[in-house]
């Protein structure tokens, strides 16, 4: 509740500055444009937020981005299918990999961290050396040509009066996340494992279905967003989504998660991915140098951080 | 004794017919090989390829191409490796040195994180030929010579097109924050552009991030009138925002792919400065090659440049199928 109510009123006080330096950014123009980056962080900063909670990582996800986009437009543009069918494939490699991090987290137990930098290394690897091994190139393009792109862009690439599809699918999966963590079992569950493994396992929690599932919710996540990406500009690189996998876990801390595990909060994750997409778009347009971006980031970070411990702390004060 | 002679001729002519079927059946295999994708080296010459960047850019995997079309062609082995931050390319150089190469070819984005290492280079009488980036110092360096596009001039180049096309205020993308070499590009087209050049940071990594970068400059400054992109997919992703911003700004891009070509086409994207970066894989493992034979040096301490060529809607047809292939 209170790391909500702290990113909340940082993301209204920034809201409320920006437009003040660039009244451009309060129009629907402006809003738009800075929920739209915003809403893919944001669907990944649900999965990764929930992930974080059940206490692990996914140094994968960003660059699974880029493997599902690739797939999707391989798939399609070399087996000469319906864009759909590429998708449903790609769904089916991204839950693969989701399930593999998941069982190999939870059977080996190695951090997460070591785990999925592996996966990162490989799928980078892959996206490369299958990209240009099938085309000779690291862009896959020409989708738009295939049977089932129209309906495709309709539900991922499309927009309305400036703003993207993918912030309806962005509204949608945080409103399951907070069901999922608030008002379920599961929700409890993850709680729990991030909480204490060993004590939940202990209580009966199946430690090892949740994990997985965490794993498969992120890479779920990840082909989303591939897709909301690959539909949208009609073609894949192999650069995409690598690096970004930081942004999910700056968002998410930002919005209250712990990296200990065991609290966090959805709504709030998705909170510090609007207050990224706030400040990337805000600084542009007020005219404030883009080489600070990452600067502001990092304060903002710092800054989350420590009134999360601040908030923290006087939490244990009061109970003791 | 006339039989015997008979015989010994006999048996020599016999050597050399087979040597002759097996200098044929050789060479047949070898080219197989050879076609097949540098497999086919059968001279015992070793060359590095160690880039500023992971071989899997639009742009890095042309280069590739380009060095290992040479390799196939003179017979010798390349390997190519990469990393985009300096102090790791320099690691990548010492592993490339260890295994003792015939020569080395090394990219300079950061000259100076690079030094130590191609001193090491010069002191085991390793010839070196740099590409890309860093013509500057180059030969101060001790390199053989210089294969690339001088950024700045290429910049300048992009700066007058633009200029041409009637822009007066530029901002220029920059997608990989310490690159000396997109740096030396923006500032290029500040000498010859004339108006203002302002430079915007985006992550490569995220096109939406860089379409909403690109549209919140120009909603938030309505007089910029041009965008120079320095990245293919940057370009892409670029030209979006324009669109969506309902900005006439006209945009240029370094590098191609193929949706930039169709952007071409369609007079969406002004131009695409091409640097012919195949080249720049090409001739410096032939450059090593022939200072190997022939001590021959190219360039006499003066860059080789593979650029600017322009693609514009005037020549982009042309140019469209070896795109596709990968050499352009």
């Amino acid at each position: 509740m209170s790391a909500e109510f702290g990113s909340g009123a940082a993301a209204i006080i920034i809201f409320i500055g920006f437009s003040i330096a660039a009244p451009a950014f309060a129009s629907r123009e402006g809003i738009g444009n800075f929920l739209d980056p915003a809403a893919t962080l944001g669907i990944m900063a649900v999965a990764v937020a929930l992930l974080m909670i059940g206490g692990e990582f996914d140094l994968s996800s960003g660059v699974l981005i880029g493997s599902t986009g690739l797939v999707t437009a391989l798939v399609t543009t070399q087996l000469n299918t319906n864009v759909w069918f590429g998708m449903l494939i790609s769904l089916a490699f991204a839950l693969v990999v989701g399930l593999l991090n998941g069982i190999l987290v939870h059977r080996t137990k190695l951090p997460s961290f070591i785990i999925t930098l592996a996966t990162y290394f490989m799928l980078w690897g892959l996206n490369y050396a299958v990209t240009t091994g099938v085309t000779d190139q690291v862009t896959v393009s020409g989708i738009a040509d295939y049977n089932g792109y129209d309906s495709a862009k309709a539900v991922f690439g499309s927009s309305a009066g400036g703003f993207q599809v993918s912030l309806i699918w962005w509204i949608v999966l945080t409103v399951i996340g907070i069901v999922l963590l608030t008002r379920t079992t599961a929700g409890n569950w993850i709680a729990a494992v991030g909480g204490n493994a060993a004590g939940a396992l202990a209580m009966g929690v199946p430690v090892a279905r949740v994990r997985i599932g965490l794993f498969m919710g992120t890479a779920f996540a990840a082909w989303l967003v591939g897709q909301l990406t690959v539909i949208r500009y009609a073609s894949a690189t192999v650069t995409t989504g690598i690096g970004q996998e930081f942004n999910f876990i700056i968002a998410a801390v930002i919005g209250g998660c712990l990296l200990t595990g065991g609290a966090g909060s959805v709504l709030g994750a998705s909170i510090g991915a609007l207050i990224f997409g706030m400040v990337q778009q805000g600084m542009p347009l007020a005219g404030l140098p883009s080489e600070l971006f990452k600067f502001f980031l990092g304060a903002i970070l710092l800054l989350a951080v420590l009134i999360n411990l601040y908030l923290k702390k006087r939490a244990q004060g009061g109970k003791a | 004794m006339k039989s015997w002679t008979f015989r010994v001729i006999g048996v020599a002519a016999a050597g050399v017919l087979l040597a002759g079927c097996g200098t044929g059946g050789k060479a047949a295999t070898t080219s197989e090989a050879a076609s097949a994708g540098g497999a086919g080296a059968i001279r015992d010459l070793n060359y590095a390829v160690v880039i500023h960047g992971n071989p899997d850019g639009s742009f890095w995997n042309v280069v590739k191409r380009g060095a290992e079309d040479a390799a196939t062609q003179f017979r010798v082995n390349v390997e190519i490796t990469g990393d985009v931050e300096g102090a790791n390319q320099a690691k990548l150089i010492d592993a490339a040195l260890a295994k003792k190469p015939t020569g080395l070819v090394v990219s300079m984005a950061n000259p100076d994180a690079l030094k130590a290492s191609l001193e090491n280079a010069t002191s085991q009488g390793i010839p070196f030929v740099t590409i890309n980036s860093g013509a500057e110092v180059s030969a101060e360096f001790g390199a053989i010579g210089h294969v690339g596009q001088t950024e700045t001039v290429a910049g300048e180049g992009a700066g007058t097109e633009l200029k041409n096309a009637g822009a007066t205020k530029l901002i220029c993308v920059i997608h990989e924050a310490g690159n000396i070499g997109l740096e030396q590009r923006c500032k290029g087209a500040a000498e010859t552009f004339g108006g203002t050049v302002e430079n915007l940071q985006v992550d490569l990594a995220n096109p939406q991030g860089i379409q909403s970068t690109v549209k919140s400059k120009l909603l938030g400054d309505k007089s910029i009138d041009g965008v120079l992109s320095l990245n293919p997919d940057v370009a892409v992703a670029a030209l979006a925002g324009v669109k969506d911003a309902g900005s006439s700004a006209k945009v240029g891009t370094f590098d191609i792919n193929a949706d930039v070509l169709k952007s071409i086409e369609a007079g969406d994207i002004l131009f695409a400065v091409d640097q012919q970066q195949y080249l720049q894989g090409y001739l410096p493992i032939a450059m090593l090659v022939l200072y190997h034979d022939n001590l021959n040096t190219v360039g006499g301490g003066l860059p080789v440049l593979t650029g600017p060529a322009f693609i514009t809607k005037d020549n982009v047809a042309t140019v469209s199928d070896l795109v596709s292939k990968g050499t352009r």
